[in-house]
């Protein structure tokens, strides 16, 4: 760990400039709508061109881990926590990422937005999304890391909510907070924990607790990573906190591809990789990290190929790519970096697909079903494009993206060895295969067979502002992967953060053989999805007499029924209860008490009834027992 | 002759004075009684200073006197207003003073 030094020193203006950029933004209101947009898109291509010297000044040294100190956050007794920056490999491919995609996507939103009365407004909270993720990512301790992860909670709330007029995108958002908030509980535990067991939040502090000479037990490591997985949960979308992730594609759809596909909702997987000696340190939480993302990678897989909503099928396929990141670093040691290479490579073509989705939206009057869709691919040549140059990376095409980072996952899984790593990777296998059954379903039904176009629409392609950056990432899809694992490339570059990237001396399955297989069982899903999709006549509404499985599909495997009937229901049936024993209990004993008091008292008052001689007997009477009394005692 | 007999008279005397406080409605014979009652202490006040030799008894009956000649003052005048408004002097008729 060196001290920042150069430029190295500026690295806090990648927070500060897109906070005072939203700030500016947010409140300077109607008077901002002309250049807003323009400040707001400026904004993240300057810090990329920043973080890319950033990215060299720290490659040229030997010594990769960077601290910049800035000052003296909370110094309370025994208890400091320092405001810093970490730049080290970990952060600066998420500083690279969110900065690059961004900045592709937010000169993507100028064009997308331009007949949206809101889009300062809009361009503000991006801002401030940019602003709380690079802060999540750069912070040197997890209090930090928790601001930028309440940060980017608010901006993505905000973002769904965007069309606060449409019942369903409030009801989004809100819905989205609520799970989310479910998993920050579970980070604010986890750093509790480390607090009370280390007396230090920051990571080179907790750290230093665990691998060799490190005095934390397993079961503080459990605690902790279980904890951490909560919160991982909650913001990445995983089983069982996913419901929230589909619904938020209410959001315009630049936000479902820079927050809900390619950065925010990956946060939870940087959260994993960046407490990997943690979670090193502890097999049982890796197992269920690997529990995890194996079941949310099928659960997604399975929704996505029932979905006519073309984001909802991409958002259900994030749900299941993130799943599959989530296996990876589950996987642990010598893994992680696979997780990080396949979450980069997602960054790039997910983005793609997200936004050719949106400019297919933007050509249909906002209409996402996909079965009002078919033949676009001639009226939209370069959307068409650059979504194929995507669903070629999403499904493993050969030397695509997917094909160098998601398959690398496969065999990690299997690699495993024994039973679980055989689970495992039968379990990606499938999904691989459902994912290009579930793609090609929407590419056919999107793109091609005959034209089932609602009779107002008229598409034609999108502007330059809008298919420039689309094409940017449709390259990035095809060769970025090979980029990304070229010459030991990322892999090698995060070892100082997450350790050696190791693979098997032995293959459970022999490279080749396991290459081929899974080329055959992507094979097999494109030529169901055809046979299911592009051959026959795709019905323009949707049939009702269906399969079991397509109907589960349909209903997100009734994971909404099931969270509304065992959660949502007795959450209502116990808060009215308490409302009953709040009207009838507590304020009845209030109420009671002083209506008691009230009557009896004015019961009470009929003694004076203004007759003088009652009084007197009354004084009588009262003489008369005190002399009494005073005899009984004298005489007894 | 016994002195106790004095006794005895002041206590009918106080009797019959509490009776009529009670009983009376008239707010004249009602005072007359307290005036009665406050004669009958002084009667006792009296004996009891002949029994024990001592003059503070008959001293205490001055002072009472004195009191009982304000009392007069204040009372008639009161008992007096109260007619001139009410056109009664029956103390059951005043009785505004209420909760």
């Amino acid at each position: 760990m060196i001290t920042a030094h150069g430029i190295q020193s500026y690295a806090w203006l990648l927070v500060a400039i897109p906070a005072a950029s939203a700030l500016i933004l947010l409140t300077l209101g109607r008077a901002a709508d002309k250049w807003g947009h323009l400040l707001g898109a400026l904004v993240p291509v300057g810090l990329f061109v920043y973080a890319v010297f950033l990215f060299f000044s720290v490659k040229g040294q030997s010594n990769r881990k960077v601290d910049l100190h800035m000052f003296s956050w909370i110094p309370v007794a025994r208890f400091r926590v320092d405001a810093g920056l970490l730049l080290d490999p970990l952060a600066l491919v998420f500083v690279l990422l969110i900065t690059g995609v961004g900045s592709l996507i937010h000169i993507y939103a100028v064009g997308y937005m331009a007949h949206d009365p809101g889009r300062r407004r809009f361009f503000g909270y991006f801002n401030l999304f940019v602003a709380a993720m690079l802060l999540l990512v750069l912070a040197d301790n997890y209090l930090a890391v928790y601001v930028g992860w309440e940060g980017v909670g608010l901006a993505s709330y905000l973002l769904i909510g965007y069309y606060y007029t449409r019942p369903s995108a409030a009801t989004a958002g809100n819905k989205a907070f609520f799970a989310n908030r479910v998993g920050d509980v579970g980070l604010s535990i986890a750093i509790m924990l480390m607090f009370a067991y280390f007396g230090t939040t920051s990571f080179a502090g907790v750290f230093g607790h665990f691998g060799h000479g490190g005095n934390a037990t397993t079961g503080v490591a459990t605690a902790i990573a279980l904890m951490l997985l909560l919160g991982a949960c909650g913001k990445s979308g995983q089983f069982p906190l996913q419901t929230w992730l589909p619904d938020a594609m209410e959001g315009p759809t630049p936000v479902s591809a820079l927050i809900h596909a390619a950065t925010m909702v990956t946060a939870g997987v940087y959260l994993i990789a960046r407490s990997a000696p943690v979670f090193d340190a502890t097999s049982a939480a890796r197992t269920v990290v690997t529990i995890v993302g194996a079941i949310t990678l099928l659960y997604g897989c399975i929704n996505g190929a029932g979905q006519d909503d073309l984001k909802r099928v991409l958002a259900n396929s994030t749900v299941s790519q993130i799943g599959y990141m989530f296996l990876a670093v589950g996987l642990g040691p010598g893994v992680y970096a696979i997780g990080i290479v396949h979450l980069l490579g997602h960054g790039f073509f997910k983005a793609a697909l997200f936004l050719s989705a949106g400019s297919v939206m933007h050509a249909m009057n906002d209409r996402i079903d996909m079965r009002r869709f078919g033949g676009l691919w001639r009226v939209m040549p370069i959307t068409f494009f650059v979504f194929v140059c995507g669903y070629l990376a999403i499904i493993g095409f050969p030397f695509a993206t997917g094909f160098w980072t998601k398959d690398k996952i496969i065999e990690a899984a299997f690699d495993k060895g024994g039973t679980s790593g055989y689970l495992l990777g039968i379990i990606a296998l499938v999904g691989a295969g459902l994912t290009a059954f579930y793609m090609t379903r929407a590419l056919v039904m999107t793109f091609l067979g005959k034209r089932r176009w609602e009779p107002d629409v008229h598409p034609h392609e999108c502007g330059p502002v809008m298919w420039l950056p689309m094409a940017v990432l449709a390259v990035l899809s095809l060769v970025g992967g090979w980029l990304l694992i070229f010459g030991g490339g990322v892999q090698e570059w995060l070892t100082p953060s997450v350790g050696p990237s190791v693979e098997a001396g032995v293959h459970t399955v022999s490279k080749p053989v396991l290459t081929a297989i899974t080329l055959v069982v992507v094979a097999l899903g494109i030529a169901g999805a055809w046979v299911a999709f592009g051959t026959r006549t795709i019905p323009e509404e949707q049939p009702q007499n269906v399969t079991v499985v397509t109907r589960a599909s349909r209903r997100n495997l009734y994971a909404d029924a099931f969270n509304e009937a065992v959660l949502m229901r007795p959450g209502q049936w116990f808060s009215r209860a308490l409302v009953f024993f709040d009207n009838r209990g507590v304020d009845g004993v209030v109420n009671g008490l002083s209506a008691s008091f009230g009557g009896g008292s004015s019961r009470f008052r009929r003694l004076q009834s203004g007759f003088v001689r009652s009084y007197a007997l009354s004084m009588l009477g009262g003489t008369v027992a005190v002399i009494a009394v005073l005899l009984a005692v004298r005489f007894q | 002759m016994s002195p106790y007999y004095y006794l005895v008279l002041s206590a009918a005397l106080f009797t019959i004075g509490a009776v009529g406080v009670l009983v009376r409605r008239n707010a004249i014979v009602v005072f007359m009684c307290v005036e009665l009652m406050l004669n009958a202490v002084n009667l006792t006040l009296v004996t009891f200073s002949r029994i024990n030799g001592s003059l503070d008894g008959q001293i205490m009956a001055f002072f009472v006197m004195t009191v009982a000649a304000a009392e007069v003052v204040v009372g008639l005048a009161i008992i007096t207003s109260i007619f001139r408004t009410r056109r009664s002097a029956s103390v059951d008729d005043a009785n505004l003073l209420k909760y």
